[in-house]
């Protein structure tokens, strides 16, 4: 099979735009969350989230003016600009920037996003119900598409490969990366940009998740206090947006053109619940059963994991699937790290999978796992290191990234360093 | 220039991102601006939004240029 490594990463994330900005704050313990300022919040159990800060670009701000000409702005949904800019970032990152008309057709785009563009979708909604049908732009429909991400990529940069896209909720990400990887090592592609990106952080958005009982509700005074995996008092996730994009590329294709790799990508699983539409089997058999693939897929065992990013969404849930690691791992367990970067960037749905995985290639760059903040009472006494409010340096040379999603969809990603 | 054509222009400028020296009275929304079909349908939205009339599609068709949508919008308002 062939070998595909990292050669290029992109991020949009609460934290900051850029990649190192956004890393760097991870690493320092900082939140991304605060009151909405995007929207009016009136009638909303949920008034904070975990917005990408907006500015005037400078000091990790999002300008939307610095990614793409206002006109074009106007055509999409933000979530499709996030994901424009984070594939930017990481093809300028990678250095692959193809002429050759054979070169554009062995790179493909496979970017996804868990909902879309559910604030336009809205909007032209209300517009439509006030002025009538013949005031939908002709932009509406292609600027919420998901795959329009994917298509808009690809036109930029003129790369003809496979063109692909993802849906599955809050293992989007994960699920692009992976199928991006395996197209690589089956030939289809020598390069992938693959990743997911998300701006469901609007009315409707809070509102249907807030339905769902899903986000927290109780920290109005103290945000960034809210998203605590594994502590005692989590009362559920908060929402983030963002984006993050990877350069996937064949290893002697990186190396014959003296690329800089960041890591490898080593293994790659997927399961089904098959339970329950929006709580994963309380058994965590799912999740255990992704990651047993997954390690599987690298010719690993568990006894070869040091770092694990946990999907820990700061939800009931943060249990189960510390379960099913703890029994996956046994006696190991103590010997991993295991965090939730969620407790930074609060939970982006279909972008998570994909920053999750990038926070994985840095964990494995820099020797460091990144904190699981606000963790100050853990509901239970975990066998592994959670990294609480600080991170940990120490090996890492092989990380474990996890994404369940509602419907009971199940991803996990391997990276490793270039062995 | 008249008010509807200031006005024309504007909205043109704005939604196609062109300089407005470009916006000449024989100018191609599509062939001179850089507008493609999509661009075309909602330059005649906002036509029709900001004179409150109605361009049904077979003379939308016709306006191809800044000249003809001034016409157009003249006769019609």
């Amino acid at each position: 099979m062939r070998r595909v490594v990292v050669t290029g990463l992109g991020l949009v994330t609460p934290l900051a735009v850029g990649v190192e900005e956004s890393w760097s704050r991870i690493l320092a313990g900082k939140s991304g969350a605060g009151p909405i300022t995007q929207f009016d919040t009136e009638g909303l159990a949920t008034t904070y989230a975990c917005e990408v800060p907006r500015g005037d670009g400078t000091d990790g701000t999002w300008n939307a003016d610095l990614w793409m000409e206002p006109k074009e702005q106007r055509k999409v949904d933000t979530f499709i600009q996030f994901g424009i800019a984070a594939a930017d970032m990481a093809v300028a990152d990678s250095g692959w920037t193809p002429t050759e008309a054979e070169d554009l057709e062995r790179t493909g785009v496979l970017i996804g996003s868990g909902i879309g563009g559910l604030n336009s979708i809205a909007n032209t909604a209300i517009l439509m119900n006030e002025k009538g049908p013949r005031r939908v732009s002709p932009f509406f429909v292609p600027g919420a598409l998901i795959n329009l991400i994917s298509g808009q990529v690809s036109i930029k940069h003129g790369f003809r490969g496979p063109n692909h896209s993802v849906v599955t909720a809050c293992s989007t990400g994960a699920h692009a990366i992976g199928d991006a990887a395996r197209l690589i090592q089956w030939g289809d592609a020598d390069v992938m940009i693959a990743g997911g990106a998300e701006a469901a952080i609007c009315k409707i958005g809070i509102a249907g998740f807030n339905a769902c009982k899903a986000l927290s509700t109780k920290r109005a005074d103290d945000p960034q206090a809210a998203s605590r995996p594994y502590d005692q008092d989590r009362d559920g996730f908060v929402m983030g947006e963002g984006a993050g994009i990877v350069v996937l590329e064949e290893y002697e294709h990186a190396v014959a053109r003296g690329a800089k790799i960041y890591g490898e990508y080593l293994g790659y699983g997927l399961s089904g619940d098959a339970y329950h539409i929006t709580a994963p089997s309380e058994d965590g058999d799912g999740a255990r059963r992704c990651m047993e693939m997954a390690l599987k897929r690298a010719g690993l065992t568990p006894a070869d994991v040091d770092y694990v990013n946990a999907h820990g969404t700061s939800t009931m849930a943060d249990t189960i699937e510390l379960g099913a690691v703890e029994r996956l791992l046994g006696d190991h367990a103590k010997n991993v790290t295991m965090s939730s970067t969620k407790s930074a960037t609060g939970h982006l749905l279909g972008a998570a999978g994909a920053i999750e995985a990038i926070f994985s290639i840095l964990a494995i760059r820099d020797q460091v796992a990144p904190p699981t903040i606000n963790l100050d009472n853990p509901a239970v006494t975990p066998k592994l290191d959670l990294a609480p409010n600080k991170k940990v340096e120490r090996k890492i040379d092989v990380a474990l990234s996890n994404s369940f999603g509602f419907g009971g969809t199940n991803a996990s990603l391997v990276f490793g360093k270039v062995r | 220039m008249s008010d509807v054509a200031e006005r024309v222009k504007k909205i043109v400028v704005e939604h196609l991102g062109v300089e407005e020296e470009k916006v000449t009275e024989n100018a191609s929304f599509i062939d001179d601006l850089g507008a493609d079909s999509l661009d075309t349908v909602e330059l005649v939205m906002a036509f029709e939004e900001e004179f409150g009339i109605e361009i049904p599609d077979d003379a939308a068709e016709n306006i191809q240029t800044f000249g003809d949508a001034v016409k157009f919008i003249s006769e019609a308002a």
